[in-house]
């Protein structure tokens, strides 16, 4: 019997640890693209501004917003006639073939438009690629997992999206350190590309070890494999109704709460409030560090009191409290108030001169670091310009402060807001693979739970960083302003999913 | 709670067209606002593509909206056999 029990848990390891490699990779390869963006962008895209924010356009937006969701659809479907095993099997071969060739592009000096072009081809496949996966790596290990332990299962899948930006985070800073910020630029951006290859050629090799979802062959077995999964999905009544109460009640709520937990924060942190390039991104992998535990924590934790209201819990928190902690970051890191009394002391000037670009007019810059009496430093810049005709109107010198780093309490202080702001992420996104598993039957579940799940983050997750730009050009807004979409957004998943939602635990997925 | 269902159900009715109209204006008001040339484009490229995936999101919302006010959510299916 003991042999038996541990037969069956040696078993679901190794169902766990095939799929979240997989995804985790998968992961790492759409981050690594993202952290560099800069990088490819100076290599690879035409130096003309226009027309590479033009291909970045496309690449960014295209790969997130349609393709992703596109390929929910065609590898949902995929994964419910042929099975998840050979399906995810593909989405990681796409994904990591892509991710190579993007490492091995020529330069744009070297083969011109070619290279942008390859590149937003490549991203594309990426974007269709990520669609298929997530969804497939979630169902192969729910229908593996016994009943009761669902949530704690499949939360170790729910790790590897945080795990994944870790890793890409990780292997750059790395790269970087080794080689040397030139030489990275020039051509060490391309070894993390390459890398990824080594990376799934492991992951193939152990997924192609696994059988198929007991769940889904037995189905196979007894001939009632579903003709058509789209039609089932999404023209039948009482299907289409759980797709709808899935995305708006559950995914759309998630997908900004997790964007906001990991994504704006760094990027508020460092844009808004004028942080270190290093500080805000050590801040995130210490927050991301200590918060993964609680994927597994609150998934496991779903299996006994329900998905519903943990989920739901962490999208009223981040209403509650974004703004809050948003403005204790502003507050934080107002230097130019806090020199006025608390300056200790200021460096020598560091003057630099150069031309204004695409001009003959003289820009002078002049850089002081100057240190508070609490242990913050920051450097302020003066940027004057020296218009080469003398009669035109002579512009006013702008004050810029940059790389603000925190005072040891406040750098504590932030790391925890962050390090809550993920724990929310692990509320909304560790429980919700088994609430969107049990939330559709085996016949049509690759495809019913892949499309809410990639709106939900691809869409409602991804355009935070969008919405919350536009939302700060209204008139009168403010730095918080941004903060109203998440906010909005989770608020009505919350609503909708309160109302419209009943608590699910360890519901049957054998039908 | 089958009454708060069917009442919020008008309510998404209503927020679909509702969000629909609010981003084609802000969509106008941006192109509008953005200089002429390749920054005019890639900004009416941002939010065709923005508007050609809400619509079909908030057309769903509708439909949510309406299955809500018809009750079909008064009772979730729990098994396979009710879907």
């Amino acid at each position: 019997m003991r042999s038996t029990e541990s037969n069956v848990t040696q078993s679901i390891t190794q169902v766990i640890a095939a799929s979240s490699l997989g995804t985790l990779i998968e992961w790492y390869d759409f981050y690594i693209f993202g952290s560099l963006a800069v990088i490819i962008g100076q290599q690879l895209f035409p130096s003309d501004a226009g027309a590479s924010a033009l291909i970045n356009t496309l690449a960014i937006f295209a790969a997130g917003f349609i393709v992703r969701p596109f390929g929910a659809l065609v590898f949902g479907r995929l994964g419910d006639l042929i099975g998840r095993k050979y399906t995810f099997l593909l989405t990681l071969v796409l994904m990591g073939g892509s991710t190579f060739l993007i490492g091995l592009i020529p330069s744009y000096s070297s083969i011109g438009y070619a290279a942008p072009i390859l590149v937003l081809i490549l991203r594309l496949v990426q974007g269709l690629a990520l669609g298929g996966e997530y969804g497939g790596a979630a169902t192969y290990v729910a229908e593996h997992a016994p009943v009761g332990r669902r949530g704690f299962f499949t939360s170790w899948i729910q790790t590897t999206a945080t795990l994944g930006l870790f890793l890409s985070l990780g292997v750059i800073v790395l790269t970087k350190n080794i080689l040397g910020a030139k030489n990275f630029a020039d051509w060490g951006w391309r070894i993390p590309f390459l890398v990824s290859i080594l990376l799934v050629v492991v992951s193939i090799y152990i997924r192609m070890k696994m059988h198929e979802s007991p769940v889904f062959s037995k189905l196979k077995a007894e001939g009632k494999v579903s003709a058509n999964p789209l039609k089932e999905s999404f023209q039948k009544k009482a299907n289409f109704k759980m797709v709808l109460v899935a995305l708006f009640g559950a995914t759309m709520g998630q997908g900004v709460v997790w964007y906001t937990g990991q994504f704006y924060a760094q990027s508020f942190l460092e844009n808004t409030c004028k942080l270190d390039f290093n500080e805000s991104r050590y801040i995130l992998l210490w927050a991301i560090v200590f918060a993964t535990p609680f994927f597994v924590i609150f998934g496991s934790w779903s299996d006994k009191v329900g998905r519903k209201w943990i989920m739901l819990t962490g999208m009223l928190l981040g209403v509650i409290c974004y703004r809050p902690i948003y403005q204790y970051f502003l507050d934080t890191t107002k230097v130019k108030e806090m020199q006025k009394t608390m300056l200790l002391s200021e460096s020598e000037p560091v003057v630099e001169r150069g031309l204004v670009p695409g001009k003959a007019d003289s820009l002078i810059t002049t850089t002081v670091t100057k240190t508070l009496t609490n242990g913050m430093t920051f450097k302020e810049s003066k940027v004057e310009i020296i218009t080469e005709d003398v009669l035109a109107e002579v512009p006013a010198v702008q004050t810029v402060i940059k790389d603000v780093t925190l005072s040891q309490s406040s750098y504590i202080m932030v790391i925890l807001l962050v390090f809550f702001q993920v724990v929310l992420v692990t509320m909304v996104y560790g429980p919700i693979a088994a609430f969107l598993v049990e939330l559709f039957p085996t016949q049509i579940r690759y495809t019913s739970m892949s499309l809410p799940y990639h709106i939900g983050n691809g869409v409602f997750g991804g355009l935070v960083p969008f919405i919350a730009t536009l939302i700060a050009s209204f008139q009168g807004s403010t730095p918080l302003s941004g903060l109203w979409y998440p906010i909005g957004i989770a608020a009505l998943s919350f609503i909708i999913g309160a109302v419209y939602i009943d608590n699910r635990r360890g519901d049957n997925v054998m039908d | 709670m089958s009454g708060l269902k069917k009442i919020l159900g008008l309510l998404w009715i209503v927020l679909g067209p509702v969000i629909i109209i609010f981003l084609f204006m802000q969509a106008a008001d941006k192109i509008a606002a953005a200089t002429e040339g390749i920054a005019r484009t890639n900004t009416t490229l941002q939010w065709a593509i923005i508007i050609l995936i809400f619509i079909p999101i908030c057309t769903g919302l509708v439909i949510f909206g309406y299955y809500a006010w018809k009750g079909e959510y008064d009772h979730l299916p729990e098994s396979s056999e009710e879907l």
